[in-house]
């Protein structure tokens, strides 16, 4: 019993982590229309910059539990990124054809790849200390990271201010206007620039904030970005592009899926998830959540 | 109609085959004058650009932006590897005689799910399938060898008239080798020059302009399509074939989907507006990425600032860009 409560914990955890980068993927897809397939090296970037900050704060004697808050500056810092590329690389591919602004973001990827083995290194870059800080849990024999259920609680949260901000604030109305009619949009006084700017950042920030927070529990690795971003594909597409809840739902089948697929299927367990995500693109191309 | 045709000139279509003889006796002729490895470095470039010719009949003429095409190219590679140490083949002829039919098939099997979507959802279904081979290949190791992947010995060519064992072996099937590549090219660029100016190929690019036009038509938009599909993934399978004695291994990695995206920019950077773009692409990605991993560890650096200035300043690629050079410089009231 207390195997399978931990089981559901680890899809959990697992969600919670695919339904940041996926999220900002899923944003960022809703609001530009632009598939960016750099968005899994964004993740692996907020690892690097997390890890690398708390290892740095741990290293000069900054008390473990102010390099915590280290996290989501950790997110802000891709932001910054995510806003210093978007009008500077993106912006003059909107009124191109579909497969240059596939080309230009895959030849972001490998940039991104490439700095961040300048930058950091080809070695992994851990900040488990971090773990140390919260309290180890026993549920009947087994015992559990506490850690891992503070992933858990930022996945909600994440998701539950995310729905905030584009349902109940004037700037969510300007975003969802932007996506559903930009030259009306920008007709009626929106700066639609800015729109952009700020819709792309906040949607790295959800992906650095996924590296963020998974680097105490496992290290950054290079390669680490396009695997992910792979799995956030099947992501959004089994909950359908641009979609939020699409989203949220996708992570949580992908995770439970693939929880289920270690423990039974182990060998064709990432088999399992591209096919799903294939019968959903046959079945119903706009995802579940999707309308065309 | 046929009044049409008797009208037609025929000088451009001979200057042009001119110029291809011309091209095929310079590469004929090359390895005299340059090394071992320089020929072996062209022989992958060739195999490169087979595989962009088939991938370029999606993007460039068909209007569809494939990104798991790594999933024909590895069929091929591990079809052959298969054949060898399971069924002790070692004729590169039978390799592809039997190889290019297992491309084909899983060709139109992907094809036939993928061709329902056009765009980025077509783009994102052939990855997610690409991907299940890739999963496939890597985990199940005791048949593929998981990520150490197979090695492949030297086929004998030619219905075992050339063997490679003994003394100079590297050396007499690099040259060997290169010619064989060579032959297959050349008679890969007249199909697809045929296939692309005939009818058929007319039709797809009608649908590829213009997708509800076409159909009003009469096209059957699907089946042109999926059969588009069909001959470029098993082109591009031909490839795999090809490259894996030359290799001498194959791994997961070529079925993995970044190595599709190295074919999109192989399209891209030759001009996928133009038949010999992709060829051009294919020659010249082999020798960029060949210099930029021996030269620098940050050789996906150097390949992402290329592409992404490919993209913003010289969007139709080389040939694009020479074709617009040369018109520049032309008499403008010359009859074309």
């Amino acid at each position: 019993m207390s195997i399978l409560v931990i089981q559901i914990l680890n899809s959990l955890f697992y969600a919670s982590v695919l339904f940041l980068i996926a999220a900002g993927l899923s944003l960022i897809f809703g609001v530009m229309r632009i598939v960016n397939m750099a968005h899994g090296s964004l993740y692996a970037i907020g690892a690097f910059v997390t890890a690398w900050m708390i290892s740095r704060a741990i290293a000069y004697e900054v008390p473990v539990g102010l390099a915590f808050l280290l996290i989501p500056v950790g997110a802000a810092a891709v932001a910054l990124v995510g806003a210093a590329l978007e009008p500077t690389l993106l912006r003059p591919f909107y009124r191109r054809a579909e497969e240059y602004q596939l080309l230009v973001t895959f030849g972001l990827l490998l940039i991104l790849e490439d700095a961040m083995r300048f930058v950091w290194g080809g070695l992994p870059l851990s900040a488990d200390p971090i773990m140390d800080l919260f309290p180890i849990i026993r549920f009947g024999g087994l015992i559990y990271p506490g850690y891992n259920l503070v992933v858990i609680g930022v996945g909600v949260l994440a998701a539950l201010a995310l729905w905030l901000v584009i349902y109940r604030t004037r700037f969510g109305v300007m975003l969802r206007a932007t996506s559903q009619d930009r030259r009306m949009a920008s007709a009626l006084g929106l700066n639609v620039g800015m729109v952009y700017v700020a819709a792309f950042a906040i949607g790295c920030f959800m992906a650095g904030l996924g590296g963020a927070i998974i680097v105490p529990t496992q290290a950054a690795v290079l390669g680490m970005g396009v695997d992910a971003l792979v799995l956030s594909f099947v992501v959004v597409v089994i909950g359908g592009l641009g979609r939020l809840q699409g989203a949220l739902v996708g992570a949580l089948i992908v995770s439970f899926v693939r929880t289920a697929g270690i423990q039974f299927f182990p060998e064709i367990e990432l088999a399992v998830l591209y096919l799903i995500a294939a019968i959903v693109l046959l079945v119903k191309p706009t995802g579940l959540f999707g309308s065309a | 109609m046929t009044s049409d045709v008797s009208r037609v000139s025929y000088r451009p279509k001979l200057a042009l085959a001119a110029v291809a003889v011309v091209v095929l006796i310079i590469l004929a002729l090359l390895p005299r004058f340059v090394g071992l490895y320089q020929t072996q470095l062209l022989t992958y470039g060739l195999i490169a650009a087979i595989a962009a010719l088939g991938f370029n009949l999606l993007l460039g003429y068909t209007g569809l932006l494939s990104f798991g095409h790594s999933a024909f190219f590895g069929i091929g590679a591990y079809s052959v590897a298969f054949l060898l140490r399971d069924a002790g083949i070692h004729s590169m002829e039978l390799y592809i005689l039997i190889g290019l039919p297992i491309a084909a098939v899983m060709s139109a099997l992907f094809g036939y799910i993928c061709v329902r979507h056009t765009r980025i959802f077509f783009g994102i279904l052939t990855l997610a399938l690409s991907q299940v081979l890739w999963t496939l290949a890597y985990k199940f190791f005791w048949v593929t060898g998981g990520s150490d992947g197979l090695r492949v010995a030297r086929p004998t060519l030619l219905a075992g008239m050339f063997t490679f064992t003994g003394r100079d072996a590297f050396q007499r099937f690099i040259h060997g080798y290169y010619y064989y590549v060579l032959g297959v090219f050349a008679i890969v660029v007249v199909i697809m020059w045929v296939i692309v100016h005939s009818p058929f190929g007319k039709a797809l690019q009608a649908i590829r302009d213009n997708e509800t036009r076409a159909a009003f038509l009469g096209l059957r938009i699907h089946r042109f399509r999926w059969v588009a599909f069909l001959i470029s993934g098993t082109i591009t399978g031909l490839a795999g074939i090809l490259w894996v004695p030359l290799n001498g291994l194959t791994t997961p990695e070529v079925l993995y989907w970044t190595f599709s995206g190295e074919i999109v920019f192989t399209a891209i950077l030759g001009g996928f507006r133009t038949f010999t773009g992709p060829i051009v692409g294919g020659i010249v990605f082999t020798y960029l990425k060949t210099y930029a991993v021996a030269t620098t560890e940050y050789w996906q650096l150097l390949l992402g600032v290329v592409l992404v200035a490919m993209v913003i300043l010289l969007p139709t690629g080389i040939v694009g860009g020479l074709v617009a050079l040369i018109r520049k410089f032309q008499p403008k009231d010359r009859p074309s």
